[in-house]
């Protein structure tokens, strides 16, 4: 992208006509749609939305205030792009690719000043080029040649882009090189550089999608349990404010098993990039061992930054991701939240004077999801490898509503779905994901992966655990009206059996150090134990026991310290020898 | 500086103009009527030839014979230290009859969003010396934590016991610490109301380390689209360029937002859920996003905004667009205020998103987290049985869920319940949530680690309570 300083040698190709908040008309500008131009004295960047005769609108990335009719336009002839290459790995950007660490340096200042300009990866970095690919070598779009260490985790891959033809390998260049220069030369002259650019709006190309079999294993109970992501799946986490939306996806970005995270805080608080920002390089990656931002990339468009590079910052982190999809890793892309996203397009609808569709929203609201969600997928590539993005969204409906049209057009494209509870989360349920409401399309696909990676009797025990919460729901109806005593015998055990499977394996404190992280086999594990003193429980009460002196075991409430027990195995070991020995002896 | 006498049409707040130079976005406007009044403006939207201005005393008086002016800048605050302890109407013109504030430096009222990666992220407790805060919603230094409240409910006494008890506590064994403000925003409030802050204000002498801005209910409500700007510029300049902790207290948040829907209707906006603005959210977040520390700097921005949600509702917009973009919130209750609760905090909705990172060992104390969560577990249980109470009879019930209903009834009374001027130390809370839980089964505190249980909780006197039965 070009430097906002040049504003001044360059011709000025339009003028200003009108200024209404982030949306500006100019006219005898010439520009084909979505062009990126730069706006006024200051140079404030800003992209062609409409053009309508002599006058084209342009949705500006900057606050306008002081802009006035009368001022240049400057149109770059190039769509909104992002920067691709090594150094987007711990990076943290705006909605538009620009690195904020790099915008402090420049403005001096912490607050946001405007018409500064940044490009997305460091140009005059040196990077220790190594190629993989040999004079002489038939290269086609897409194919790898050569790689780059761009952090500990994460060994860079450079490619064909994949609008060139390919061809021959004429030179090979081996060492530390900046991202703008070649590095390999092909017969009909194309030069291979680490740096590309892409347009945002445009799904950079790849081969078939495929169905997905692997789980992306996020560590975290209640979703690796009962409502499995799949990599290369979609997912919606909708839910009302404080119910944890944010803590979730943090969560998943911290400890899921992709190998690279993008993170886009879109319209959401200030202080929670902040604790991204502070946490991330602390915390290690629970596959590497190395700080997870180093296989992190974070976008942060806060609520009070400009709303136009709020629309813009969903495309610019899919754009990341699918270029990292490219080199053959698997992608998990959290986006909190899609709702403020889509407030951004209706906000610039309106000042554009459009026909609103439902509740204000452009009529358009609908397509624009699903063009961003069928972005994600398992690929197979164009140079034959596999990649695959996985979409997690964050959804913010108005008053906890799930009927609102975010919540339900997002819900017709996704396959997980998340829904997060309000009463849970007053209760200090968490993750305050409804165990009722909530479903995952991709159980049924990522079955033999748990049954041959984790337990053959996988299936069956989760089955197990969904039929007791069930009829946990039930038994709670009748329970509100007349009181748990008044219940049968087995049902009252039934009921004790559905609070452990709430309390201990459902719930899961993310700050504690232990319990916040929990693998499969653990899950599991901690499964079992329950389901044995189920089967404990019952053997018990058909012999005879009164339901009073089987809750009453002293190693039933340990059940409850199974999650944050250090030495975990041993401890869910002993909690079900003493279970068995304890309950088998009062009979 | 160019003067037009060409106004074209008046409509609501909103005058348009006809121009013939260029006129910037955001600017502001003089408009100077016939009987010699100047009415301030801001240019809403500018086309070539023709302007939208929206007024902030109101179009009353203007005719098409006003004169209008450009003063070729956006809005500004004159700011400066001595602010402090001044009383100014909601347009920043000082009403206390004090002497005339001579700026340090005039600042742009739209302040510019802070940078993510500048930011530091919050973690310093303060101790508001209010229980049902301190101990289960913890308030930091940095945070925005509005007060959801409704018509009629004591919000006002509950802010002002805040802005008086608030302090970091390890400062002050130190003995230093820095200068705490508080910089009070009244949008639309009522002289009672005014004087009510005022007068508290002068009896404990706070006012010498406030900055008041008052928008009264009679004043024009477009002001209220310029009074918390002003507030938050002040804060602003106070906290990050003169090193001082401020507390800003914004009250009412929803007659910011009426005045927001009536600018959007005379504008013939597009409007969003109930009339309110569609891009209310980004409205708001550029007000409550002003909050927060930044890496470097001494000073912090504390913001607690006040507002009442029409008819209870917190899924009506104010609250709900609110809620989604502050850290918390805190709820208050009109059932635990007609109990005759002070402060009537319902702790199970209320929430502080920040708490997490700003307790424990070395902020506060090393049970804090545990201690909490169990406090809002047992409470929620109890607040369920209840209901189930009403239907079957307390004898009905077993053993166990009696004491949970009995900690439910004894965390309202003795908890939360504390009155306004009880200022307790986060000791003093967390000891007497301890003996709350004490009267619960050791074996029921599953959220607490079973050291602490150990260490705190007070075996004779549940023992004393068994034999007592």
């Amino acid at each position: 992208m070009s430097q906002a300083e040049q504003t001044e040698t360059v011709d000025e190709d339009g003028v200003i006509e009108s200024v209404s908040g982030p949306v500006v008309t100019a006219t005898d500008l010439d520009a084909r749609m979505n062009d990126v131009v730069y706006v006024g004295d200051e140079g404030l960047m800003g992209e062609v939305i409409e053009i309508e005769g002599n006058l084209t609108t342009i949705q500006v990335y900057e606050e306008t205030s002081g802009v006035g009719p009368g001022e240049p336009v400057e149109n770059t002839g190039e769509p909104l792009s992002v920067d691709l290459g090594p150094g987007m790995m711990d990076s943290i950007y705006d909605g538009v690719q620009r690195p904020l660490d790099v915008l402090e340096d420049k403005m001096g200042t912490a607050f946001l000043d405007r018409g500064v300009d940044a490009p997305g990866i460091d140009l005059e970095k040196e990077w220790e080029f190594e190629p993989t690919v040999e004079e002489g070598d038939a290269v086609e779009p897409g194919d790898v040649v050569g790689v780059v260490e761009e952090t500990v985790t994460i060994d860079h891959k450079v490619m064909v882009p994949p609008d060139y033809e390919g061809g021959e390998v004429t030179s090979v260049e081996s060492g530390e090189f900046t991202v703008e220069e070649t590095v390999v030369e092909l017969d009909n002259g194309e030069e291979i550089q680490m740096h590309q650019e892409w347009p945002v709006r445009e799904a950079r190309p790849a081969g078939e999608k495929e169905t997905p079999t692997e789980p992306l294993v996020t560590g975290q109970r209640v979703q690796d349990g009962l409502f499995p992501l799949a990599k290369g799946g979609t997912a919606a986490i909708p839910g009302p404010f404080g119910s944890g939306k944010t803590v979730t996806q943090q969560q998943l970005a911290k400890w899921s098993d992709a190998d690279i995270v993008v993170y886009i805080g879109c319209g959401e608080r200030g202080n929670e990039m902040t604790e991204v920002i502070e946490d991330f390089p602390e915390l290690p990656d629970p596959q590497t061992g190395n700080p997870l931002m180093a296989r992190t990339c974070l976008i942060a468009n806060t609520s009070n930054m400009p709303v136009a590079a709020r629309e813009s910052c969903i495309y610019t982190g899919i754009t990341i991701a699918e270029y990292y999809r490219d080199m053959g890793y698997d992608v998990a892309l959290m986006a909190d939240s899609t709702s403020r996203w889509a407030e951004a397009m209706r906000e610039i609808s309106s000042r554009l004077e459009e026909m609103p569709g439902e509740e204000g929203y452009p009529a358009y609201l609908a397509a624009a999801l699903s063009e961003f969600y069928e972005r994600a997928g398992k690929f197979q590539l164009m140079n034959g490898g596999e990649g695959s993005i996985s979409v997690v969204g964050a959804v913010s409906p108005p008053g906890g509503d799930f009927s609102e049209p975010v919540t339900q057009n997002t819900l017709r494209i996704v396959k997980t779905f998340w829904a997060l509870d309000a009463d849970l989360a007053e209760r200090r349920h968490f993750p305050s994901i409804n165990w009722n409401e909530s479903y995952s399309l991709y159980k049924d696909q990522l079955d033999p992966w748990w049954t041959d990676n984790v337990a053959g009797d996988w299936a069956e025990t989760r089955q197990w655990a969904v039929d007791v919460l069930d009829e946990e729901d039930e038994l709670q109806e009748i329970v509100q009206l007349v009181g748990k005593d008044a219940l049968p015998e087995d049902q009252q055990l039934t009921l004790e059996v559905a609070r452990y499977l709430r309390e201990a394996w459902l719930q899961q404190n993310a700050l504690h150090d232990v319990d916040t992280y929990c693998e499969p086999e653990k899950t599991y594990r901690m499964l079992g134990a329950i389901q044995t003193f189920n089967d404990e429980a019952f053997e018990a009460l058909d012999a005879g026991v009164p339901p009073e002196e089987i809750t009453d075991v002293d190693a039933a409430p340990k059940l409850n310290r199974m999650g944050t027990a250090e030495e975990w195995e041993e401890f869910i070991d002993e909690i079900e020898n003493d279970l068995k020995e304890q309950l088998r002896a009062l009979y | 500086m160019k003067e037009y006498q060409t106004i074209t049409e008046i409509s609501g707040p909103l005058v348009f103009a006809e121009v013939d130079e260029p006129v910037g976005y955001d600017e502001i406007v003089e408009i100077e009527t016939e009987d010699g009044r100047t009415l301030r403006g801001q240019v809403l939207e500018s086309s070539e030839g023709i302007v939208s201005i929206q007024v902030f005393e109101g179009t009353g008086g203007i005719d098409r014979n006003a004169s209008v002016r450009f003063l070729g800048e956006t809005m500004k605050m004159p700011v400066t230290e001595d602010l402090l302890g001044r009383v100014l109407d909601g347009s920043g013109n000082p009403i206390d009859g004090g002497p005339e504030i001579v700026p340090d430096k005039r600042q742009d009222i739209v302040g510019k969003a802070i940078n993510p990666y500048s930011r530091e992220y919050p973690e310093e407790f303060i101790q508001t010396g209010v229980s049902a805060i301190d101990g289960m919603n913890t308030l930091v230094r940095g945070q925005k934590l509005p007060i959801f409240s409704g018509s009629g409910l004591p919000h006002n006494e509950l802010a002002l016991q805040i802005a008086r008890q608030a302090t970091v506590p390890e400062e002050d064994e130190e003995g230093e610490g820095s200068e705490f403000a508080v910089i009070f925003g009244a949008m639309g409030i009522t002289q009672e109301e005014a004087n009510e802050f005022m007068d508290d204000f002068e009896r404990t002498g706070a006012l010498e380390r406030s900055v008041v801005f008052m928008n009264l209910a009679d004043d024009p409500a477009v002001e209220r689209q310029v009074t918390p700007r002003l507030a938050l510029t002040t804060a602003e300049y106070l906290a990050f360029e003169k090193d001082y902790h401020v507390l800003v207290i914004l009250t009412d948040m929803t007659n910011y937002c009426e005045a927001l829907r009536e600018i959007g209707a005379a504008r013939e906006e597009v409007p969003g859920r109930r009339g309110y603005p569609g891009y209310m959210y980004t409205d708001l977040a550029q007000l409550y996003e002003r909050a927060g520390r930044i890496e470097g700097k001494e000073g912090s921005v504390t913001q607690i905004p006040i507002l009442t949600m029409p008819g209870d509702d917190d899924t009506h917009p104010i609250p709900d667009l609110t809620g989604y973009i502050t850290e918390g919130q805190i709820m208050m209750d009109r059932d635990l205020n007609s109990q005759g609760i002070e402060p009537p905090v319902n702790v199970l909705p209320s929430l502080s998103r920040l708490m997490d990172d700003g307790i424990g060992e070395g902020l506060t104390r090393e049970d804090h987290g545990d201690v909490s969560d169990q406090m809002y577990a047992a409470y929620a249980e109890g607040e369920d049985l209840r209901d189930l109470v009403n239907i079957v009879g307390r004898e009905a019930l077993s053993e166990r869920d009696n004491k949970f209903l009995d900690f439910a009834d004894r965390f309202e009374a003795e908890f939360v319940q504390q009155g306004y001027d009880t200022n307790r130390s986060i000791d003093d809370t967390l000891e007497l949530g301890w003996d709350l839980l004490s009267d619960l089964p050791k074996e029921e505190l599953n959220r607490i680690d079973e050291d602490l249980i150990a260490e705190h909780y007070r075996e004779d006197e549940s023992a004393e309570a068994v034999q007592a039965d």
